[in-house]
């Protein structure tokens, strides 16, 4: 029988303790525990639980040469996920049974976390007429979240139907929101570093509008509706004001948005170009507080590998998007934990309790208990490192943190039970 | 750094300088003299002066070389300084190019290919105050302060009251 | 000064030197002297990924009067649909033995990617890009302001610019905005709320959205071009609205002081921002802006391809 015992790890509540794990579940919790099964020495290590990506693009099938479930999977298990969210806009578009099952498959056959494929709310991501919803939660991947991503369902008669037509099995709309009219042709932050650059300007309300209306429809009809990567101070005061009213709303923000600014821009390296765009110092500051005191629910990546190809050419050419699977912990222990602004139980809570929630993923996110799912992370506190480029294990390398020395470091990953990243290697199969 | 001319000196031999044209231009007939910025330019005046007190007056202006030069690469760019003519031009005159040191003879090409471009003076001739040898081309001055064997691994300083704030001619080695 | 891809590369007193150097290139060409022999053996490239003729014989004439040789690539947007051929066509005349590229882009920050990229070695000044900069423009500008307000002047303050129309997308106004500020220039924009620019606030001007308002306190009126594109885009009703409220027409030229000089970068829309008659006026500097374009061009060729100081000192 499969035994890990980790010893001497530090438990959310700062306690030391050792964790035995047996097959896939956590056996026992407490302290002096023996096995005659594998040790692995925790000493000054924390213990959380696996993270949950409810936002990440692995580009397969159709983009394989940029990232495949595979490496997604191996970047997921570095960055210390034990399960990602497989955004719908591959090729083709995962709109049926039969492409989040391939997915769902080649997820298992990876085996270094759970990979939850996210249907596409529009047949093609056309936003003209729903996708096969039902057959999408019915088949074996079971999918839950449905989003367009990359592209907002603008129209709000389909929204209000996809909304609706969700419930029927506890499903969730994720919504990229980004007024189509309002953002022809942006290319970043509206404001004065877009003026300056003669970059086309990407308005706040863009995002905010269809915030707005999302938040009022998805309460008309009484459904669940996800906000993808909130960018904007002005988002964080709708969602908090909804919230406040008690709507069914939650919301996420990625590590970029809590870390850098449209000023990045002014190099015209389109390795800052995402999408929605870097924000202002404001904003940051917004999102931050909003991460900590509840608004904002969530962490998730909305880890999008593009090939150097595109991005390597001018700003306007160059591609949306960036990689994160691997630097998120850093940026997130560097941005919140490091400025004092939330402690190890909400990161918990954000990369991990709460989006598992949100998709409904079982097994994940769980918290510390005899019975439940082994997923866990080993993280290093005090560990500062270099992201570096060239080591990444994500297909692509269009990472916007080149060189930067983040607080907080992954040592181990544990998936169902399994180690698939051992002081930071990761499980390799031959 | 050694001293090679003191201000006494450098004025004893713009003196000679100024005697050696009068020898050779009998009353100083269509001598129009053209400095070399940066140095030259005030080499010329005060050899015009000195000519004007010995014998006549004489015409003077400043020819820019800058854009005529084939080292390029080798330099940075500087401002243009402006070419000033006479007022009766160079057309059938002697010119006499004035700079303070001549090496290459890069310069004095240069100021050539300009002079060119300007008019066709009767002849050309040139006035330096230092020769420090080392030509790369068949140049030579017809009248010359000084004649300073040097080394390349040494550069010749010329300092002048109108910008220095003092004469002088040194020698140091070249900054590595 | 290697490359000239925005006027924030340049310190007030490398800007004024290259208007004195263009100063002292404009009497040196201005006899017999068509051609100066300063940039022989070296090439220049015009790469030019969006049309403009004007600007392209403008550098294309700044160049050959230094005697360089002048190669031209002209690719528009559709022929060239990816980015990647910025990259793989300077590489490609690069090995042909490029000195120097003038390079005009549709997208804003071309200049910066293809200078920051190292994808190629040469000299880069950017002709325009995207609704961005224009350097050399703004510098021609300065350079006939200067003569028409004080030859010699290193100092612009007391003279009051009014900057008109299309301010939002034009890169002539951002390169004059910022040259104009340097050279200490009172400078106001004027255009319809929709054309002027987010976060104008931190642009270190004025702005305003009537044009009538200071007319008669303008030393310089600085039109630019309208593109009618802008009308689909809701910007403004139609070319009747834009000409009454932001054209310079007979009665706003009437208005101007009797030493303001009108200009306009070209290519002009009669009618539209500019009449006609104050086109052709005395007031009217805009042909020489044309022939000052060439001229302030060979001072930034120059410029841009002096080399580092290699020489020993002591003459030569």
């Amino acid at each position: 029988m499969n035994e890990i015992l980790l010893k001497n790890a530090i438990a959310l509540d700062g306690s030391i303790i050792d964790v035995l794990i047996m097959e896939s579940s956590v056996a026992q919790v407490g302290v002096g525990l023996e096995t005659s099964g594998e040790i692995i020495d925790c000493g000054g290590l924390r213990l959380l639980p696996g993270f949950v990506d409810l936002h990440t693009h692995l580009r397969e099938p159709g983009k394989e040469n940029t990232e495949t479930v595979l490496s997604g999977s191996q970047a997921a298990a570095r960055g210390g996920f034990t399960a990602v969210s497989a955004m719908a806009n591959t090729y083709p578009v995962a709109d049926s049974a039969g492409v989040v099952e391939q997915v769902w498959r080649l997820g298992k056959s990876a085996g270094l976390c759970d990979v939850y494929p996210i249907g596409a709310v529009s047949a093609g991501l056309e936003g003209e007429k729903l996708a096969e919803i039902g057959a999408m939660a019915e088949s074996a991947a079971r999918v839950r979240v449905f989003s367009d991503d990359g592209k907002c369902v603008s129209d709000p008669l389909l929204m209000r139907r996809a909304l609706e037509y969700v419930k029927s099995f506890g499903g969730v709309i994720a919504q990229h929101a980004q007024e189509p009219r309002l953002t022809i042709g942006a290319q970043m932050n509206e404001g004065s570093v877009a003026s300056e650059l003669g970059l086309a300007g990407w308005p706040a309300v863009a995002e905010e509008s269809i915030v707005a209306r999302d938040i009022l429809i998805a309460n008309a009809v009484q459904s669940r509706l996800h906000i993808c990567h909130l960018s904007t101070r002005g988002s964080v005061e709708i969602v908090r004001w909804a919230k406040a009213q008690g709507m069914a709303v939650t919301a996420e923000v990625t590590p970029h948005h809590l870390l850098l600014t449209d000023e990045s821009a002014r190099t015209y390296d389109p390795i800052y170009k995402v999408n929605p765009p870097l924000r202002s110092m404001e904003d940051v500051l917004a999102l931050r507080a909003a991460l900590a005191d509840g608004t904002i629910d969530i962490v998730a990546t909305d880890h999008a590998p593009h090939s150097d190809e595109d991005k390597e050419c001018e700003w306007a050419s160059a591609a949306f998007g960036m990689v994160g699977l691997e630097s998120a912990l850093g940026i997130v222990v560097t941005t919140m934990i490091e400025s004092g602004l939330m402690d190890w139980q909400r990161l918990a809570e954000v990369m991990s309790y709460a989006p598992a929630k949100i998709g409904g993923y079982e097994g994940q996110g769980e918290m510390l208990a005899v019975g439940a799912q082994a997923n866990f992370v080993l993280v290093d506190p005090q560990s500062e490192w270099l992201v570096d480029r060239e080591a990444l294990l994500s297909r692509s390398r269009n990472t916007p943190f080149p060189g930067m020395k983040l607080t907080g470091e992954v040592i181990h990953t544990i998936y169902r039970g399994k180690v698939v990243l051992r002081n930071r290697k990761v499980l390799s199969y031959e | 750094m050694s001293l090679i001319l003191d201000g006494t000196e450098i004025s004893r031999a713009l003196k000679r300088i100024a005697h050696e044209i009068v020898e050779h231009h009998h009353g100083l007939n269509s001598v129009v003299l053209m400095g070399i910025p940066t140095r030259g330019k005030y080499l010329a005046e005060r050899l015009a002066a000195m000519l004007a007190s010995i014998e006549a007056p004489v015409e003077h202006g400043t020819l820019d070389i800058t854009m005529h030069r084939d080292d390029i690469r080798l330099r940075p760019p500087r401002a243009l300084v402006p070419t000033l003519l006479p007022v009766g031009g160079i057309e059938g005159k002697s010119v006499i190019l004035v700079d303070d040191v001549l090496f290459s003879g890069r310069t004095i090409r240069a100021a050539l290919d300009a002079l060119g471009e300007l008019g066709r003076p009767a002849s050309v001739q040139l006035a330096v105050l230092v020769d420090r040898g080392h030509r790369e081309l068949p140049i030579r001055a017809d009248y010359v302060g000084k004649n300073i064997p040097t080394s390349l691994k040494e550069s010749v300083k010329v300092s002048l009251i109108e910008i220095d704030g003092i004469d002088s001619v040194e020698i140091a080695p070249v900054s590595p | 000064m290697k490359n000239l891809l925005s006027i924030n590369d340049l310190s007030h007193d490398e800007a004024i030197s290259i208007l004195d150097t263009a100063a002292e290139l404009q009497k040196l060409t201005a006899g017999t002297v068509k051609k100066l022999p300063t940039l022989r053996g070296r090439t220049v490239a015009n790469l030019f990924f969006e049309d403009s003729t004007r600007t392209r014989l403008s550098f294309e004439a700044a160049a050959k009067r230094l005697s360089a040789d002048v190669i031209n690539f002209s690719a528009k947007g559709s022929s060239v649909s990816k980015g990647e051929s910025l990259k793989d066509t300077a590489q490609t005349l690069e090995a042909m033995g490029v000195d120097l590229f003038v390079l005009r882009h549709p997208a804003s920050g071309a200049a910066t990617s293809l200078a920051e990229s190292g994808w190629v070695h040469a000299h880069i000044i950017n002709a325009g890009d995207g609704t961005h900069e224009h350097p050399t423009q703004a510098l021609l500008d300065s350079f006939t302001i200067r003569k028409h307000h004080g030859i010699g002047r290193n100092d612009f303050s007391g003279v009051k610019v009014a900057i008109v129309g299309d301010i939002a997308h034009s890169r002539v106004a951002r390169s004059n905005v910022l040259l104009l500020k340097k050279l200490g220039a009172d400078v106001t924009v004027i255009a319809p709320p929709t054309l002027i620019p987010h976060g104008i606030e931190s642009w270190g001007v004025q702005h305003s959205y009537d044009f009538d308002e200071d007319l008669a306190s303008f030393d310089v009126v600085m039109m630019l071009r309208v593109q009618l594109e802008r009308m689909n885009d809701a910007y403004f009703p139609n070319g009747r609205e834009y000409a009454r409220g932001y054209g310079l027409d007979e009665s706003r030229l009437h208005r101007l002081k009797k030493s303001a000089i009108v200009m306009h970068p070209g290519p002009m829309n009669r009618g539209l921002e500019i009449s006609s008659a104050s086109a052709d006026s005395a007031q009217s500097v805009i042909l020489e802006q044309v022939a000052n374009g060439v001229i302030v061009r060979m001072a930034v060729l120059y410029r841009s391809l002096g080399g580092p100081d290699i020489a020993s000192a002591g003459g030569l």
